[in-house]
């Protein structure tokens, strides 16, 4: 048998409160595709930060090629060959893309060279690059380009890709995979992180599985099912989501002729959006982040204000209206950022509760606020959702993603809204709570809500959408009745490949 | 009043003299602020600058020693701001204002024995050649040496940020310290670097004040020019070519409003005095349109979790 | 090697106790530096704490507490507003100055008539002369997007220059011998802000700091526009989510601190002070930074640290009188307390913790 690539031994890391990485062995082979699957929080991120330098490991060792191998930083890591591409972007947006590609190497060439050397390696590759372009205005395709680029420059011997598909439309996966492909037959190993079982079925040699911090498991995932690797992943199995009855009312929602400008920098302008939402209707919104959804929900939750016209609510025109005036008439929203938009971190449950919940639940009279009500209906949130803390006096920083999450849609649902928009509502969510938030949507809808699902993950859309539509570019596609549509068709509405090509193998 | 006593040749070669304080406070905290850190101690470091230079120059009799000791004072109070904002995790704003409060006070404290007193002088440099070329020469080239390390301090960080990869390091901490931590860089350990220059930078204008401009100690001196070094920076965009042409602007209506002082110009003195800084606020409202140039981790603390 | 470690939640009990640690703190080194200056450190301590209150003389100094503390408390309340929601005026001084000239210019505009009505449009000219001069940069900020730091802290300079300006022309006193400085509104009865109970130090602006404090106690918790003025603070984007409308809140907070700072102005300058002169000013807007934080922008809090700050002003006169402790060095001792109070400040949401040693 020949020495692995890396070889992690027992790994062991601790936190405050809790273990992220428990005696976590598994070997990676020369030129092998590994995936190391798992759920939110199973302890990925934790252990790849230990191969890359960033945190170092309480007990357990790691062999590179049967050398002893402890990175105290990624400096150290990088020069012994390993490279990674960061999920949330390790990127410099008022660089351009050759100073980003130059801060992520140990010896970089002058500037001229690298240009050249970027031209070359990208086009190699199938992932052509400007390098002298700003990084803030590429897309998110785009901008992961830049990262790999930054690591195929050092020819690596080790990549480790954390989640790269979740910013990719499916014909730009197509071409990264066979980027991945073309990489592992020159001999690279590639370490990747995901949740997505099919992806990891056609892609990947071999899986380790984690949960809760454990390696729960291997396998060959061309052999496996995706079910029994759900199954190992989250230790039981899972109940899909179901509704009752399909009976759309009126139009609820209507979206005509919308165009704003987006409010920061590099954000991006809605152009020209149309949509309708029917009562007990669930619109879902696919697109690649970064091509509008928050300049959406700005402009459905009135944080952005527009043309009265262009936004109605059964029939009344109430685009120029503030949040407050939206919700008093019944349009409620949950933005994706739970800590610091949807909710204040350093705040109380209570106070959160207080953030959207003032108007619609009487917390106020004449400016005064009522204390005890806005506990107590905050105490509802908690257990009709079955949020974990304490209490209401709480933090909501102190929870878990999943239970703020949970408290944030929750806070919401309850004050039974005729319209409700959200962005991202399982974004970094357990499993079980992924369900029952998309279980509360699906049963809001059943009472005659229209819903608004903006989402970057196209299986939940399909599985509680009516009715289907991507944001590129800032524009919406029309929208399309959801059953039957192909993961073909699905990948033309975001936008395709975005011209992208495919490695010139 | 007589507007012909002003001489144009002096108004010119004092404009690049009143200037220069302002100009080596903003060179320094713009690299501050590059890095990402919003230090409103500056005031608090220019005037302890300005009293630790006096104090030295006095007491060894050297200016020379005098603007290392300013550079040095600015240096270590702007040590504390490290402490409180690097360490401690404090709130950068409050932090400045408590390094401006300590500073105006120490310094009171340590100037007490030196009022009323004159200084050493430094004498001009003189360039053989260049110096005596009529109008140009007395403009540009017989100056005191720091006013030209001012410059030249200027060209460096210039050449710096654009450069070398020190100075990329430098932009990319300031634009997205998370990132720049994920790629293994020193956030804290760069920021402090930049603090520190930044501090000395000051105390160096500081004791420019005290040691050229004026050349005397008294209590508070530097007024408001620290402030106005802040508001410089934002005047230049982040772009140390501009913090030259600014400081030369502001240094310009400075002496412009002293010579019409001194002319006995009709306007009362104290509307003239207030000038810079109502200048001040007016390009301040001119060029807030435009931030995009600020570094975009400006004024947030990090802190390496996980 | 000490590690940081975030709190899941601010830890209650460190942030009522990180004030007095810094207070100590403060007299442990500022003991140091008066060492340092060749004073007995327990002696310059005692007499800045102990003399004002329990001294010889503490029948005079008592009220004195009153009269120094109440514009710190008037204008560290207005300021605290500003600060939980992230708007920083720290030209309060300005504010201060402008509301003295306002409220002295509006009473001697009527000099020598004598008519009950006067006091109370000179206490609605100085509130108006600090709103006035606080919503300058306040307007900036909203139609321009100007740092309100840079222009409030400007028009401090500004507002000096204008003192100076009306104390040697407008407002100087014709009768005055060609001095400069107005005429002395305690000898105009109908301006005059007397004492209310002779002997106390208690007048209008004492008052009026005890009505702030419970005005602001009750916004903060009790009313919709506190529970914004915290969220924008804690969270800016979550406000503007709750439907906090940005600007209002800034010409809010900026325009209330000004008018607070402007009528402090005006309580002194027409009753303590009397005279509107060049020196007028004596950095109590500054202090009042010191006063805001060490209250942890609190409003009893505040009252606390006003009453405090004014010991330190007090308490640091009779050292400067008994001892010569210079008065450099109270300045020095004031500054302290806000640098330690921020440095504890740490641990209401960090815990410092010894790292186990790495295995390498």
């Amino acid at each position: 048998m020949t020495t692995p690539l890396l070889s992690l031994q027992g790994l062991t890391k601790a936190y405050p409160g809790v273990v992220a990485n428990d005696q976590v062995s598994f070997d990676i082979g020369e030129g092998e595709v590994h995936a190391l699957l798992g759920e939110n929080g199973a302890g990925k991120s934790t252990l790849v930060k230990m191969i890359y330098g960033l945190v170092k490991p309480d007990s357990g060792t790691m062999l590179l090629r049967g050398q002893n191998f402890a990175p105290p930083e990624p400096r150290a890591a990088r020069s012994d060959g390993i490279a990674m591409v960061f999920q949330h972007f390790s990127l410099f947006d008022a660089l351009n893309v050759a100073e980003n590609i130059a801060l992520g190497m140990e010896n970089p060439p002058p500037m001229g060279d690298l240009a050249s050397r970027i031209r070359e390696v990208s086009e190699t590759y199938g992932l052509p690059l400007d390098p002298y372009r700003t990084v803030g205005d590429l897309s998110a395709g785009e901008r992961q380009r830049v990262e790999i680029i930054r690591c195929l420059l050092q020819d690596p011997k080790l990549l480790i890709m954390d989640e790269p598909t979740s910013v990719l439309t499916p014909q730009e996966v197509n071409i990264l995979f066979e980027t991945l492909n073309k990489l592992r037959s020159e001999g690279t190993s590639i370490l990747y992180i995901s949740h997505k079982l099919e992806e990891i079925r056609t892609l990947c040699d071999h899986a380790t599985i984690l949960r809760l911090g454990k390696n729960v498991g291997e396998c060959i995932p061309a052999e496996t099912s995706a079910r029994d690797m759900a199954e190992m992943m989250v230790g039981s199995t899972l109940q899909t989501p179901e509704r009752s009855g399909r009976d759309f009312g009126e139009v609820a929602l209507d979206v005509s002729g919308l165009s704003v400008p987006s409010p920061s920098e590099f954000g991006t302008a809605l152009r020209n959006v149309h949509l309708t939402v029917r009562k007990g209707e669930v619109l879902g919104i696919g697109g690649v982040a970064g091509n509008g959804q928050d300049e959406l929900l700005g402009v459905l939750s009135g944080e952005i204000q527009t043309p009265a016209d262009a936004i109605k609510f059964n029939g009344q025109a109430i685009g120029m209206l503030g949040p407050t005036a939206r919700r008093k008439i019944g349009v409620l929203t949950a933005p994706e950022e739970r800590l610091g938009h949807a909710a204040a971190p350093d705040m109380s449950l209570t106070e959160n509760a207080l953030l959207t919940g003032s108007v619609r639940e009487g917390l106020e009279s004449s400016g005064f606020l009522k204390w005890n009500e806005t506990k107590q209906f905050a105490e509802k949130i908690i257990d009709a959702f079955d949020v974990r803390t304490p209490g209401p006096e709480n933090a909501a920083r102190s929870l878990s993603g999943g239970n703020l999450q949970k408290f944030v849609i929750g806070r919401e649902v309850l004050q039974n809204p005729d319209v409700l928009v959200v962005n991202q509502p399982t974004w970094g969510v357990d499993a079980a709570a992924a369900a029952s938030i998309r279980q509360a949507i699906l049963d809001l809808a059943a009472k005659g809500t229209a819903v608004v699902c903006i989402s970057q993950d196209l299986d939940e859309l399909m599985e509680i959408s009516d009715s289907f539509a991507a944001l590129n570019e800032g524009r919406l596609s029309a929208p399309r009745e959801a059953t039957g549509l192909t993961v073909d068709e699905i990948g033309l509405m975001m936008g395709g490949a975005h011209g992208m090509e495919v490695a010139h193998v | 009043m007589d507007l012909g006593e002003i001489n144009p040749i002096l108004l010119v070669a004092s404009l690049m003299v009143a200037a220069t304080p302002l100009l080596l406070a903003a060179i320094g905290e713009l690299v501050v602020e590059k890095a990402g850190v919003l230090n409103l101690g500056v005031e608090g470091m220019m005037i302890v600058g300005a009293i630790s230079g006096f104090a030295i120059s006095v007491e060894t009799g050297s200016p020379w020693l005098g603007f290392i000791a300013a550079a040095i004072g600015g240096a270590v109070l702007s040590l504390l701001f490290v402490l409180l904002t690097q360490f401690a995790l404090a709130n950068q704003v409050a932090s400045g204002l408590a390094l401006t409060l300590f500073g105006l006070g120490f310094s009171a404290l340590m100037g007490q024995r030196y009022v009323g007193i004159k200084p050493p002088s430094m004498g001009d440099v003189h360039i053989p050649l260049l110096s005596d070329i009529p109008v140009i020469g007395p403009i540009l080239f017989q100056h005191d040496p720091i006013l030209y390390v001012g410059i030249a301090i200027i060209a460096a960080v210039w050449a710096t940020l654009k450069y070398t990869r020190v100075g990329l390091i430098l932009r990319a901490v300031g634009e997205n310290h998370d990132a720049a931590h994920a790629l293994g860089y020193k956030v804290i350990k760069i920021r402090i670097i930049a603090i520190l220059f930044g501090g000395a930078c000051a105390g160096l204008g500081g004791a420019y004040i005290s040691l050229i401009r004026v050349p005397q100690w008294t209590e508070g001196m530097t007024a408001g020019v620290g402030w106005i070094a802040l508001a410089l920076v934002v005047f230049a965009s982040w772009k140390p070519w501009r913090v030259l042409l600014g400081a030369y602007l502001f240094g310009g209506i400075t002496v412009l409003q002293l010579n019409l002082q001194a002319a006995g110009v009709a306007i009362p003195v104290e509307y003239l005095a207030m000038s810079p800084y109502i200048i001040t606020i007016l390009v301040l409202v001119i060029l807030s349109a435009d931030k995009s140039r600020a570094p975009a981790s400006l004024g947030r603390t990090f802190h390496a979790s996980h | 090697m000490i590690v940081l470690e975030k709190r899941p939640q601010p830890s209650k009990a460190w942030s009522y106790a990180t004030p007095l640690v810094a207070v100590v703190a403060t007299m442990v080194f500022g003991g140091l530096l008066f060492a340092i200056l060749g004073k007995n450190p327990i002696e310059a301590i005692g007499t800045i704490f102990w003399e004002p209150l329990f001294g010889e003389f503490a029948f005079y100094y008592r009220p004195q507490l009153l009269v120094k503390g109440a514009p710190l408390v008037l204008i560290a309340i207005g300021l605290s507003l500003g600060f939980r929601a992230g708007i920083w005026n720290i030209g309060a001084e300005g504010q201060y100055i402008m509301g003295t000239i306002f409220g002295a210019g509006a009473g001697l505009a009527f000099y020598p008539m004598e008519a009950w009505f006067i006091f109370p449009i000179m206490i609605f000219a100085g509130a108006f002369g600090g709103w006035l001069w606080a919503t300058i940069p306040a307007f900036l900020k909203v139609r321009f997007g100007t740092n309100e730091i840079l222009v409030s802290l400007m028009l401090v300079y500004v507002a000096e220059q204008f003192l100076a300006s009306v104390s040697l022309g407008l407002l100087k006193n014709p009768e005055g011998f060609g001095f400069p400085g107005s005429r002395n509104l305690q000898s105009y009865e109908s301006a005059h802000n007397a004492e209310l109970i002779a002997g106390s130090g208690m007048h209008w602006g004492v008052v009026a700091a005890f009505i702030a404090v419970i005005f602001s106690y009750v916004l903060l918790n009790r009313h919709m526009l506190g529970f914004h003025i915290r969220l924008t603070g804690e969270a800016p984007r979550a406000a503007k989510f709750a439907g906090v409308n940005p600007a209002r809140l800034i010409l809010f907070c900026l325009g209330l601190s000004g008018a607070l700072a402007g009528l402090a102005g005006m309580f002194e300058v027409s009753g303590p002070s009397g005279v509107v002169s060049i020196d007028f000013n004596v950095g109590y807007g500054f202090t009042a930074i010191i006063v805001a934080f060490l209250g942890r922008l609190h409003p009893v809090g505040i009252l606390l640290a006003g009453g405090l700050m004014a010991l330190t002003y007090i308490g640091g006169e009779i050292a400067q009188s008994q001892l010569g402790l210079p008065a450099a060095a109270i300045q020095v001792f004031q500054g302290m307390l806000l640098f330690f109070l921020l440095a504890f400040d740490l641990l209401t949401n960090y815990r410092i913790r010894a790292a186990r040693s790495e295995v390498a």
